[in-house]
């Protein structure tokens, strides 16, 4: 059976991307930030895992709101990325895979969750900069991508308990699935950060920390919160927990936490990386 | 039933926001593209009479009024791209709708991390 070796939680902020591209990762603005990441790159060249299965929420690149898939999985064999509109450089293709994919849809209609089933999606920075976080030189290509979408744009959006049981059905159907790869989940986004309003730049650190810690020893915790709870203590786009929450559902059981980093502000927002093995 | 909490300071967008705002978003959604961006560039009102924004969204466009567009049904992410065509970055953006400049904005977002530990 497939085998999920580890779960990565990390921002996905577009100034990161940027940052790469302009090769200040050393600068005192960027070092502490950048400085979380080659621990995580070491893991994965040891590992070298097969696939990966990323949530993250698209920005307005795919998914318009004449169209938006509360959850959405990609099953296609390759990702564009395109023009954001505001300057981040686009990146190479991200290979994508169509086995383990068409079972994850398969497993999560027979176990009532409904996606919407993506053969042709393009890819925003939700999902590149991860990448290129963890791959520097955009050397990403080898690397099987999964992409599933979490609408953190507009409300209504999915539960936070609902995108932790998205997890666990996506970690059990990896388990079901006849084959011996290796797969790697990413949690991208938050933490806790607001652009909109006159509350824009709010930023709850104690709240970022102890959502990490929950992370690790009781994600049920954090499921109790709503939408509405974490756009109130963490911000309009804290929302974006609910990929962490996803990630975190596929490990199923404990964890331990091997490897841990924060840094606010980053750009706007309270950045949270984090490394995660099954125990 | 779902209860709605009031966030000081915050939009919700949700259905009532969203249906207010779509022509507004679907122009901003179009600044993805080179073309879009250039053709809105040469002449902005003509531009929002072709996405059929009602008079209160085109006013604010032109005034780049970020709080009156959130109000008129802009979600911040098709804003975000607005922000792109006028050269504007996030912490603009967030001077912008807290009536700080972007150096106090900056500071704003430090003091609540780093600034802290850093006295």
């Amino acid at each position: 059976m497939a085998k999920i070796i580890g779960g990565i939680t990390t921002s996905h902020i577009p100034a990161i991307g940027i940052a790469m591209d302009r090769g200040i990762e050393d600068t005192p603005y960027w070092k502490d930030f950048f400085s979380a990441y080659p621990p995580i790159r070491e893991w994965l060249a040891e590992q070298q895992p097969d696939i990966a299965i990323v949530f993250y929420n698209d920005h307005g690149l795919e998914m318009f709101l004449d169209k938006k898939p509360t959850f959405a999985i990609g099953c296609a064999p390759q990702y564009e990325n395109a023009d954001e509109g505001w300057g981040i450089a686009t990146i190479p293709p991200v290979t994508g895979e169509t086995e383990l994919s068409w079972h994850i849809v398969n497993e999560l209609i027979e176990n009532d969750f409904d996606p919407t089933v993506c053969q042709d999606i393009k890819v925003d920075h939700g999902l590149t900069v991860p990448l290129s976080l963890m791959y520097p030189g955009r050397k990403y290509q080898h690397l099987k991508v999964i992409p599933v979408c979490i609408n953190c744009e507009r409300h209504p959006m999915p539960k936070p308990s609902r995108c932790y049981a998205l997890g666990q059905a996506i970690g059990r159907a990896v388990e079901s699935f006849a084959g011996d790869q290796k797969v790697v989940v990413f949690g991208t986004g938050g933490l806790s950060h607001q652009l909109d309003g006159e509350r824009a730049g709010i930023i709850n650190a104690d709240f970022d920390n102890e959502c990490m810690d929950k992370l690790v020893s009781d994600p049920e915790a954090l499921t109790r919160y709503s939408n509405d709870d974490l756009t109130e203590i963490a911000g309009a786009q804290g929302v974006e927990l609910n990929m962490w929450l996803a990630m975190r559902g596929c490990m199923l059981g404990k964890v331990r936490e091997v490897h841990r980093n924060y840094v606010a502000p980053i750009s706007n927002t309270g950045a949270g990386t984090q490394l995660l093995l099954p125990e | 039933m779902t209860e709605k909490k009031e966030i000081w300071g915050t939009i919700k967008f949700d259905g009532p926001m969203a249906t207010k705002g779509f022509a507004l978003n679907k122009m901003c959604y179009t600044f993805n593209n080179a073309e879009g961006r250039e053709e809105f560039k040469k002449d902005e009102a003509a531009y929002c009479d072709k996405f059929g924004l009602t008079p209160a969204q085109k006013e604010a466009v032109l005034k780049r009024d970020i709080l009156a567009l959130e109000r008129e049904g802009g979600s911040i992410y098709y804003l975000a791209k607005f922000a792109g065509v006028l050269g504007l970055n996030v912490q603009d953006v967030g001077g912008l709708q807290t009536g700080r400049t972007t150096e106090e904005f900056k500071a704003y977002l430090d003091s609540q991390g780093r600034g802290k530990s850093n006295g």
